[in-house]
């Protein structure tokens, strides 16, 4: 008996000196990986430019976006991400982060606010904008997400939302409820989140901006959703578009409460 | 010129744990573009660290880097103030320094 309980202990012992050796199984694996990777992603280097740009006079106005309204006010940039997508009275429309940028970058820099939202992921100005991004997310990092919801062009993109969430087409007849509408599913080793419900702190719509280790790349939450839509063999919807946008609200409103963690890192 | 490298130097003990993230594209040579031509290689190829001046560490490495490469290492009998600098040089000849106090 008390050979056995010699043995249990030098069991425990290996176990916790050791997690790369015994473990205990692929998910603990993979949150051991992770963990490993957060303290030191690559996101910062996005945020460290994007700060750099808030503040940088540029365009044909040679302005800087310091005096841009993220909804809490001009310049006022900490809680502004946990708060949108939101409607703006000025543009009479619900704008999420980066379709907002998109109206600050023409009305203030006087940049070519539709040709930035033609030019592909990665390539010149869509980088400035997942940078600004990137910075703009971090500075609400932690805080918890409070959609508003009161203004009825703000119900109506929730609604509209749904419908998309739930809109099954293409050649894979697929809808985003397909992944993204029970618990405990996944695509290859990539856990994804029931977004019909409130899927807790960090997790979907609280998690991007995110950086890719696999590909090098930061990534915005327009370019999630883009992407999520190659997945489902749609076709691309436009970057800023009110797809993209009420399906924002609709994610957004339910991760009320959860705790921003963006920008993360992923796989 | 390539972005600022975020570095952050911290005692942990005797020690300073000394964290790096250098933004550097790190292209393997291997990888072709949408022509099917080969990109050229471009990755960094030495890296040196020194505390106070005095070089600490010195790497050479090569195109299997990660791009956005994270490096973290500890450096023995360093104390708080100590000014922690790292410097990389890629097969293009470029260059990029950047200082941090240990805090």
């Amino acid at each position: 008996m008390k050979t056995l309980k010699v043995m249990t202990s030098l069991v425990a012992c290996g176990a916790l000196a050791g997690p790369a050796w015994a473990q205990v199984n692929a998910t603990q694996g993979i949150e051991d990986y992770r963990a490993m990777l957060q303290d030191g992603n690559p996101a910062d280097l996005f945020e460290a430019k994007g700060e750099d740009l808030w503040k940088k006079k540029r365009g044909p106005k040679n302005a800087s976006l310091e005096a841009c309204d993220l909804g809490k006010g001009p310049g006022v940039v900490k809680g502004a991400f946990v708060e949108l997508p939101r409607f703006f009275a000025d543009t009479g429309r619900v704008q999420d982060l980066e379709s907002r940028l998109l109206t600050c970058m023409e009305v203030l820099q006087g940049l070519n606010a539709a040709e930035i939202a033609a030019t592909r992921f990665g390539r010149g100005e869509q980088n400035n904008m997942t940078a600004l991004a990137t910075w703009i997310s971090a500075e609400s990092k932690g805080m918890k997400f409070n959609l508003p919801t009161a203004h009825p062009q703000e119900k109506v993109f929730y609604e509209v939302g749904k419908r998309l969430f739930f809109q099954r087409g293409g050649p894979h007849d697929f809808s985003c409820a397909s992944c993204h509408g029970e618990d405990g599913k996944r695509i290859r080793l990539q856990d994804l989140p029931n977004l019909t419900k409130n899927p807790g702190d960090g997790v979907g719509f609280a998690a991007w901006p995110a950086y890719r280790v696999s590909n090098g790349q930061m990534w915005g939450m327009q370019q999630r959703l883009n992407d999520c839509y190659r997945q489902q063999r749609f076709p691309y919807p436009g970057f800023g578009s009110d797809a993209t946008i009420a399906l924002g609200v609709y994610l957004g409103v339910h991760s009320q409460g959860s705790k921003s963690v963006a920008p993360a890192i992923k796989r | 010129m390539a972005d600022p490298m975020r570095i952050r130097a911290q005692m942990a003990g005797d020690k300073a744990n000394v964290r790096v993230l250098m933004s550097h594209e790190m292209e393997s040579g291997q990888r072709k573009d949408a022509a099917g031509k080969l990109v050229p290689a471009w990755f960094i190829q030495e890296i040196t660290a020194s505390l106070n001046g005095k070089q600490v560490l010195a790497a050479e490495w090569g195109a299997a880097v990660s791009k956005n490469p994270f490096l973290q290492f500890f450096i023995k009998g360093a104390k708080a103030g100590d000014k922690v600098s790292v410097s990389w040089k890629d097969n293009r000849g470029d260059t990029r320094t950047d200082e941090a106090t240990v805090s």
